[in-house]
């Protein structure tokens, strides 16, 4: 190489607000089958932490067992990730984040690995509302065991094989809203403009973002007869509405008819618009979010957008009153009370 | 201060060779009836006369109404494991008055209900009938409060027939009752008035008797989970999460008392810790094992039902090399067994909790003073070896009273183990693997979420050095062999056997946990009465350091003594042992929920000696 010839000039490299290209958001390639819904997901997940300018440093990851469970491998390279054992990543997560309660934690889980042997802990997850982003990659079946039922397969839907479910679908937006979660909403793989603005809004929450996302398996529940399959999925999708999202550094300032829209100011100074559908939801009452719900389903339909949220409520880390310093880096300064303690202590037992 | 009145008691003593500083008592009582405090003050006056003393509390699984035993063993050598023989008997309960009474051997005496018309059951025992209803009504009028100071009557009486000094009891009583003034106020009185309906009732006709020494100076009371708490604390731990389950639960509920007095600011209230009751044992051990993962000090406590639902976690810990502690605070069986009595009955299923080739490390505290200093110990261990450490305490450890020297301070520093720090991320740089074995003791380098340091994905045991997903077969191998390196080198770190080889002994003995004080009874019985000499090997951990096999090869005989059906330590040893050396392995057993007793153990070991 000469010094006589100056470089080409390269085209400065798109990066985000802390300076970081799309790229140092990527994670390893995935192994998933070609097409599956979940891929779309993770697309999803590494532009809205890109967009949302969230150092991946600062972002553990986590999942159960199961297909969904393997994308967390496929996003976030940067990030600190712990792929657990099958039902039981709320726990994971739980203990992670009291131990670093500045971190940012995403979690993916999928039907089986929530509705089945994770409900206990799914179900003790959205009491606490702990801040964390809990995915569902949703597709009524066990993929890597071969397509059998999960317990949000519904009511009739039938099973490549033939055999057709007779047990009621749980419908996991309604029970994390009854159960305490302050950000619920559902959405669909093939919707990236929705899916986008909620992920977005979900970095911007504190508290449990429950959010269900139908995704298609494409081996073992993509036929017809089958109630998660991408043909299926587009012809029932039910939007509540319009989902925009404007992050605190953004000006924007977004107009809209007052009676139209609602607009949620999030913990972070971000805004959250919705377009209602209908004149009398209002997505802070949970009466109405879990009505909205079974009126879709009973039409056969599911309703996607943000269903419910409640940006104030408090979440289970700020409950727990820990000092600043993550309790993971206090040392024996901090965590050791002096020998005069002992003294006490052995005293009052004499 | 209260007169013991000693220069009338020794008179009235019918021609019988005092027995001073050397009894069991046994007061048997309902449970829920307010009995515990007391028997803690005739315990705390005991102790506070300078005698050696422990407390025993055998409880059924119930609330209120089913029967419950108390036991306290005052002996001025010192011994405080369970006696086998009850020397003195209060019978407060209706329901196993009678059998309570059968039970006792020639020559104990026994304090009843006069209602109970016990005396008519044997004519070879001391009784003292007791008007507790015309006592207690003279104390009070209000029927529920009789209720409550009715134990307190016993007390008085006992005051009386064994000495026990008035002014102890009621110094024991305040510290007790201390807060509570009404309270204390109204148990003195019946104190008091069980003390003087003795004094001018009953001539003395057993031979017990509590005498001062100065056995007990400086020294405290406390209960192996109150102890263990104090270590946790100490130790620096930071996240903790359980699940309620008898016998452990008073470990965590104690660590939650001393964390809110001790380690929250007093003007912000922050805390710098964080404890979950968990919705049950296995999100108990996620909690810990993610706490430990993001570099946090992280512990639990159960028992053996909660353990067995931790093992799928255990793996997952073991393979991805997170620390954490475990407490099991051993018991009897599973589902509704006898979850109110104690067992070492873990140990095998423990020492390879979980799914696949796993090999787990274990703590054995042997004494409140060793749940106080392990505990403290565990989080340095746990975080050496990125590996979950198990404290294996039992119930007779964990909830009874037992005496120990004040415990010392821990001045030590914390060992965070391999965490990179930015230096070492320098230094490594693109070298780093998670779990490579960079050192050659098999222990990785980890880094943590939120430091500049490389991060890297968890998985369980399919992963290479680079922490890469892998299937590969010489991947897997080479994974699995640095983990039973990582093994071998935990035998380096771990607390070293108790070792006392006796000169000329050809019999050892190998203890562990909560035996050792029925051991070292036992071993005075042996010389003093078989004229068998004996070494002794106390186990503090698992992995066997070399120091135990040197142990059984310097004798021809080495009995096991465990509180198990299925000489669990024993199948342990003879799995690690050079099989030569097998051989000379014998086991006393000990399984019937009650404590293991010194009797039990010398009438194993003769009986096996004189079979030979």
């Amino acid at each position: 190489m000469s010094d006589a010839t100056a470089p080409a000039p390269v085209p400065p490299k798109k990066v985000n607000r802390i300076n970081l290209d799309v790229a140092s958001y990527r994670g390893s390639k995935t192994t998933l089958c070609a097409g599956c819904g979940h891929n779309a997901i993770t697309e999803r997940i590494i532009d809205a932490f890109y967009e949302m300018g969230v150092d991946p440093k600062r972002v553990m990851k986590f999942s159960g067992i199961g297909c969904s469970s393997k994308s967390p491998a496929y996003f976030l390279n940067p990030s600190h990730g712990f792929n657990s054992v099958h039902g039981r990543m709320p726990s994971i997560a739980t203990g992670a984040l009291l131990a670093n309660a500045s971190m940012l934690g995403i979690g993916v889980s999928g039907d089986g690995d929530t509705g089945a042997i994770g409900i206990g802990q799914f179900v003790h997850l959205m009491r606490r509302n702990l801040p964390l982003i809990y995915i569902i990659e949703d597709n009524g079946c066990y993929g890597l065991t071969k397509g059998q039922f999960s317990p949000t397969a519904d009511l009739g839907s039938k099973a490549k094989n033939g055999v057709v479910n007779d047990l009621p679908a749980i419908d996991t937006c309604a029970l994390a809203i009854e159960l305490g979660a302050s950000f619920v909403a559902r959405s669909f793989s093939g919707d990236k403009k929705q899916l986008q603005a909620i992920l977005k809004a979900a970095i911007a929450h504190r508290g449990t973002c429950m959010i269900d996302v139908i995704s298609p398996c494409v081996t073992f529940n993509d036929h017809e007869g089958s109630t998660k399959s991408y043909a299926y999925a587009k012809d029932h999708d039910d939007p509540v509405g319009d989902v925009q999202f404007v992050p605190f550094f953004e000006d924007i300032s977004v107009d809209y008819e007052p009676g139209s829209t609602t607009a949620v100011t999030m913990h972070d100074g971000s805004h959250l618009y919705l377009r209602k559908v209908a004149e009398d939801y209002n997505p802070s009452d949970k009466m109405a979010a879990i009505r909205l719900l079974h009126e879709s389903s009973s039409r056969g339909e599911f309703a996607t957008g943000m269903i419910y949220i409640a940006p104030d409520q408090e979440n289970f880390l700020d409950a727990m009153h820990m000092v600043e310093k993550p309790l993971a880096f206090l040392g024996e300064g901090e965590t050791r009370p002096p020998k005069a303690v002992l003294d006490e202590l052995m005293e009052s037992l004499r | 201060m209260s007169s013991p009145s000693s220069s009338v008691e020794p008179a009235q003593v019918l021609n019988q060779t005092p027995v001073v500083n050397d009894f069991t008592i046994q007061v048997a009582t309902v449970n829920g009836s307010g009995s515990q405090t007391a028997n803690i003050v005739i315990l705390r006056a005991i102790f506070q006369m300078g005698v050696p003393v422990s407390g025993k509390n055998l409880f059924p699984s119930n609330i209120a109404g089913l029967p419950t035993w108390y036991t306290i063993r005052a002996n001025h050598k010192g011994y405080v494991s369970r006696k086998k023989e009850i020397d003195f008997c209060v019978a407060m309960n209706p329901e196993t008055a009678q059998e309570d009474v059968m039970s006792l051997r020639p020559g104990a005496a026994v304090v009843y209900d006069e209602q109970l018309k016990l005396n008519a059951l044997r004519s070879d025992l001391v009784f003292y009938p007791v008007p507790f209803d015309k006592i207690v009504n003279a104390v009070t009028t209000d029927a529920k409060l009789r209720r409550l100071v009715r134990n307190m009557v016993y007390d008085g009486v006992l005051s009386h027939l064994l000495a026990i000094d008035l002014g102890e009891m009621e110094k024991a009583l305040s510290k007790q009752l201390g807060k509570k003034p009404k309270a204390l106020q109204l148990n003195m009185s019946a104190l008091e008035a069980g003390r003087k309906y003795s004094v001018e009732n009953f001539q003395i006709q057993h031979p017990y008797r509590i005498e001062r020494l100065n056995k007990t100076a400086g020294q405290i009371l406390v209960e192996g989970n109150a102890a263990a708490a104090m270590g946790c604390m100490f130790g620096g731990v930071t996240v903790v999460a359980w699940y309620p389950i008898t016998p452990s639960s008073s470990l965590p509920e104690t660590l939650i008392g001393y964390m809110r007095k001790y380690r929250m600011d007093k003007t912000t209230g922050k805390a710098t810790f964080a404890i979950v009751q968990a919705e049950d044992e296995i999100a108990a051990i996620g909690m810990v094992i993610g706490a430990g993962w993001a570099g946090a000090r992280s512990m639990t406590s159960t028992s053996g039902p909660g353990v067995s639902l931790m093992s799928e976690f255990a793996g997952l810990a073991y393979y991805a090399e997170v620390p954490g502690v475990i407490f099991d605070i051993q018991r009897v069986g599973p589902s509704t067994g006898l979850p109110t009595r104690t067992a070492q009955g873990d140990i095998l299923s423990t020492a390879v909790n979980s799914h696949g080739d796993t090999q787990q490390v274990m703590l054995l505290p042997g004494s409140v003073e060793e749940c106080y200093t392990m505990a403290a110990e565990s989080f340095d261990i746990a975080e050496r070896l990125q590996t979950i450490v198990y404290v294996m305490s039992d119930l007779d450890l964990g909830m009874n009273t037992w005496m120990s020297q004040p415990f010392q301070y821990v001045d030590k520093p914390m060992d965070r183990g391999k965490v990179l720090s930015d230096a070492k991320v320098k230094e490594l740089g693109a070298t780093w693997g998670r779990y490579k074995d960079i050192d050659g003791d098999g222990i990785p380098y980890r880094s943590l979420p939120g430091t500049p340091a490389p991060a890297y994905f968890t998985r369980g045991s399919g992963h290479n050095e680079m922490a890469q997903y892998t299937e590969r077969p010489d991947d897997y191998v080479k994974n699995l062999d640095r983990l039973a390196r990582k093994f071998d080198t935990a035998k380096t770190i771990v607390p070293a056997p108790v070792v006392e080889n006796a000169p000329g002994a050809t019999v050892g003995i190998i203890a562990y946990g909560s035996s050792d004080f029925a051991v070292l009874e036992s071993r005075d019985q042996l010389q003093a009465e078989a004229n068998l000499k004996t070494s002794y090997l106390r186990l503090r951990a698992y992995p066997f350091t070399p120091a135990a096999e040197e142990f059984i090869r310097r004798h021809d005989r080495v009995y096991v003594v465990e509180q198990n059906r299925d000489a669990q330590m024993f199948k342990l040893l003879r799995m690690d042992l050079d099989p030569a050396l097998t051989a000379r392995l014998r086991s006393v057993l000990h399984y019937n929920g009650l404590p293991i007793d010194a009797r039990s153990i010398t009438e194993s070991i003769t009986a096996q000696e004189s079979a030979r």
